[in-house]
């Protein structure tokens, strides 16, 4: 972990730190040097490592007054809502906090994505990102299921009914999903148990995905190899620190503000009626977080090959290292990736406003051009482009323009980008 | 770098500090309070029980807050044992008038102040209550008198209806 | 630091249409001004308890509301109620008790620690009682229709004739506002069918009010308590973070670089 060896200064730290060095690693921690360049964008490390802990910490409370099942869910949320002390901001800070997770992991990785973060030699660094994007789909999913209303029950059913279009077994797997014939007292009891451990795993999944950051180090806005420890780093504490603080709190009135003023404005009404097997939901909408996705399903006539597009949406990413064949990675000085960057930002912004359309019509051909769009960026525009495009020159250190001469055009280019 | 300057710098960081630390206070008491008594709880205060068909020398128990509680309708030798006591020769001292405003009857809390347990009718030393796990003898009153017992059963708040209701808390 | 602003801002919008969009159609419902609503929007205590009147007089009839407690009604932040008035009220409901000691349920007057009676034992026995439709629980009645406390409250008032040409079965009725417009439940407000214990005059419009006051302080009941808090902590979150950012700016003054 460290190739210079630290030492603490009292005899018990040493004593301490030789048979277990959480103190190294502290010392690790502080002064990692960090580029000094690293914008904004950057904080959403701090502010996902926030939104995990917040929701691991709400999620025990919660856990405290629930039950987990099928004829006392509902009421045992309500339950929390009117008798349980601050149950209902416990409560409002949970599921608005799923919301506000997903958002920060949105621009978590549209910013790897812009700044070239997931190539060489931080491949495994977003993998391991990938894995905990999966997985909180995954929590989502069960948490949104826990509730036991209309929306949690009919979208249980939806997405679990996704296995049947598996050939040959996919009934079976389903049965199996549900320990029963429909979502039912067995699901909702698996289910819970699932979005109890699955946080787990994340949080276990983000210590290697620091770990796996702290070998090669950050990656910045202009995307260079640069010499660490030397004048273009800082250490992480409290250059870092302060303004991930800062950052942070920023998202936190934000966060505030839909936990306090507008706590529903981001869920479904349907969900506050009691789960009813026999009555389905007019429109049945996932959480906006998956509507991406839902439009990809949707898009695809056939019931296998939909499951396969939006399945395939989500690992397309994990083989995106490769399939990216440019050298470059900052799109500061890629002037054509950089176009096609905003158009699939656009694209996913619309494939998840016709996620929460109804599949007809002028929705539906939108939502199939845009997934073949989707699909073509990664596949075509992305390996053709690393051989195609012509790059601006990429400067030597971040500190260049600050200790040379001239600032070169690539130099200017990268401040102009700063103040857009 | 001036002294002044460095004094300002100080105090910005012990400001931000110290709102930081407050707030991080105020989150954490919403965390801990979810864990005492909800408000649905708490209104489960008071319990009536019908005591029309109980004998004399008869004790039924009934659940209060979760807890049982010992209604006994003593006989008068237990109440003139119970009221003939030194006060000297108990280990918490609590006169029986006191612990059973209307003799006849004995409303307490069947729970023993050693570590919980519930005690035994009609068994012990003192012709009272006898908690099993750890042998705290009790008298007719409900009063201590033997073994590791700091107290007295505990008498709840509890008040006679009419002549055949009893209402806990 | 603009570019983030200005990023969040534009995000906000997003997240704001998005969760327009996923509301279904929109519907032009009448609107009045609730004075629940905003930063510092709290319940008008005459409204609740006149609300409350309107829905004892008349929706408990048919609509259970299963998740609330007479004692709510003399809570902070609700009705306000005094404890003897909330006494009172749950007093003049019967409740079933038991069993007792003869292992037989017996009929008691409810406590404040008892929930709402319900007009019918189960769920099937309302349907039979209603011409096969469920009159829903309004316990969270108003979060769970999309239009909130403007759908209900054009609901009560959106009853009028039949479009020419429409044609609606015994026991269906028109609303304007209803999903579909129509309904089975028929028009249950008419000027003057309760009278107020304050002395309001009952017109149609200020009943709907006032049991979509009702009706919305039953779904939220830590309403009030929400806002003050939020106001709170809102402020205190800006205080704090004027003082990061002064703190950052002076640690990343040591050196030359920006932030």
């Amino acid at each position: 972990m460290s190739e210079h060896e630290y030492k603490p200064k009292s005899k018990v730290g040493q004593w301490f730190n030789d048979r277990l060095p959480l103190l190294t690693l502290a010392n690790h921690l502080t002064d990692y040097p960090t580029p000094k360049n690293l914008n904004y964008w950057w904080t959403f490390g701090g502010i996902l490592t926030f939104c995990l802990i917040t929701q691991i910490i709400t999620g025990l409370t919660l856990a405290m007054h629930y039950i987990a099942h099928a004829d006392m869910a509902f009421e045992s949320v309500e339950h929390i809502m009117r008798d349980v002390n601050y149950g209902w901001l416990i409560r409002y800070i949970h599921a608005n906090g799923a919301s506000m997770f997903f958002l920060a992991v949105y621009i978590h990785i549209f910013r790897s994505l812009f700044y070239g973060s997931y190539k060489s030699p931080r491949e495994i660094i977003w993998i391991l990102g990938i894995i905990i994007y999966l997985l909180m789909m995954a929590a989502a999913f069960m948490g949104y299921v826990l509730p036991w209303g209309q929306m949690s029950f009919w979208g249980a059913t939806v997405i679990t009914n996704l296995f049947s279009a598996i050939p040959l077994v996919g009934e079976g797997i389903v049965t199996w999903l549900w320990g029963g014939y429909s979502v039912d007292n067995p699901t909702l009891t698996r289910f819970f148990t699932l979005h109890y451990l699955i946080p787990f795993l994340i949080l276990g999944l983000v210590v290697l995905h620091i770990w796996a950051l702290h070998v090669p180090g950050n990656n910045n806005p202009v995307g260079i190899d640069i010499k660490k420890p030397s004048k273009d780093t800082v250490p992480f504490h409290p250059y870092i620190v302060i303004k991930d603080g800062f950052a942070l709190l920023m998202f936190m009135i934000v966060f505030a503000f839909f936990v306090f003023y507008s706590p529903n404005i981001l869920g479904h009404a349907d969900n506050y009626i009691e789960a009813n097997p026999m009555v389905t939901p007019a429109h049945i909408v996932p959480e906006w977080y998956l509507l991406p996705f839902y439009a990809i399903l949707r898009s695809v006539p056939d019931k296998l090959l939909g499951v396969v597009a939006m399945l395939s949406a989500i690992l397309i990413l994990a083989v995106l290292p490769w399939l990216d064949t440019s050298k470059i990675r900052s799109a500061v000085f890629r002037p054509l990736y950089r176009q096609f960057y905003w158009i699939l930002v656009a694209d996913v912004l619309i494939l998840g406003y016709v996620g929460a359309m109804p599949a007809e019509g002028l929705y539906l051909l939108i939502a199939r051009v845009a997934t073949a769009y989707y699909f073509l960026h990664f596949l075509v525009i992305l390996p053709v482009l690393g051989f195609k495009e012509k790059t601006i020159p990429i400067p030597l250190s971040i500190t260049e323009p600050v200790l040379g001469g001239n600032p070169n055009l690539a130099m200017a280019k990268q401040k102009e980008s700063k103040i857009e | 770098m001036s002294e002044k300057k460095t004094k300002r710098r100080d105090f910005l960081f012990t400001a931000t500090t110290a709102v930081g630390a407050v707030g991080a206070a105020a989150v954490v008491w919403p965390m801990i309070d979810q864990m005492n008594p909800d408000a649905s709880v708490k209104a489960l205060a008071s319990t009536e029980v019908d005591v029309s068909s109980l004998n004399p020398g008869n004790t039924i128990t009934v659940l209060w807050r979760g807890k049982p509680v010992f209604i006994r309708r003593r006989t008068q030798d237990e109440i003139d044992e119970a009221r003939s006591v030194k006060m000297e020769d108990l280990i918490h001292p609590e006169k029986d008038e006191d612990r059973a405003k209307n003799p006849e009857w004995l409303v307490m809390l069947g729970v023993c102040t050693h570590l919980g347990c519930v005690p035994l009718n009609d068994k012990g030393d003192y012709n009272g209550w006898f908690c099993p796990c750890h042998g705290s003898h009790y008298d007719t009153s409900g009063r201590i008198r033997k073994g590791p017992a700091p107290w007295n059963m505990e008498i709840p708040k509890y008040e006679f209806v009419n002549a055949n209701t009893i209402k806990i808390g | 630091m603009k570019t983030f602003i200005k990023f969040c801002s534009i995000l906000g919008l997003i997240l704001s249409i998005f969760s327009q969009s996923s509301a279904a159609e929109k519907v032009d419902y009448l609107k009045t001004d609730w004075t629940f609503k905003g930063l510092f929007g709290k319940f008008d205590r005459g409204s609740l308890q006149r609300g409350y009147q309107v829905y004892t007089e008349v929706c408990a009839a048919c609509h259970s509301m299963k998740y609330l407690s007479y004692r709510n009604l003399s809570e902070k932040g609700g009705p306000e109620f005094s404890v003897e008035q909330a006494k009172a009220i749950a007093a003049s409901f019967e409740v079933i008790d038991g069993p007792n000691a003869d292992g037989e349920m017996f009929t008691r007057p409810a406590k404040l620690s008892d929930k709402f009676v319900m007009p019918y034992e189960n769920e099937k026995a309302a349907q039979a009682a209603n011409g096969g439709a469920y009159p829903p629980d309004m316990s969270v009645l108003v979060k769970a229709r999309g239009g909130g406390v403007d759908y209900i409250y054009s609901l009560l008032q959106g009853y009028e004739k039949a479009p020419d040409g429409m044609i609606l079965d015994e026991g269906v009725h028109y609303n304007k506002y209803m999903y579909g417009n129509k309904i089975k439940m028929s028009a249950p407000l008419s000027d003057g069918i309760i009278e107020y214990g304050d002395g309001t005059p009952a017109s149609v419009e200020q009943m709907s009010k006032d049991v979509t006051t009702f009706l919305m302080w039953a779904a939220e009941p830590h309403l009030e308590a929400r806002h003050r808090m939020g106001f709170k902590a809102i402020i205190y979150l800006i205080i704090l973070t004027t003082l990061v950012y002064f703190s950052m700016k002076k640690i990343w003054s040591r050196i030359e670089s920006e932030v």
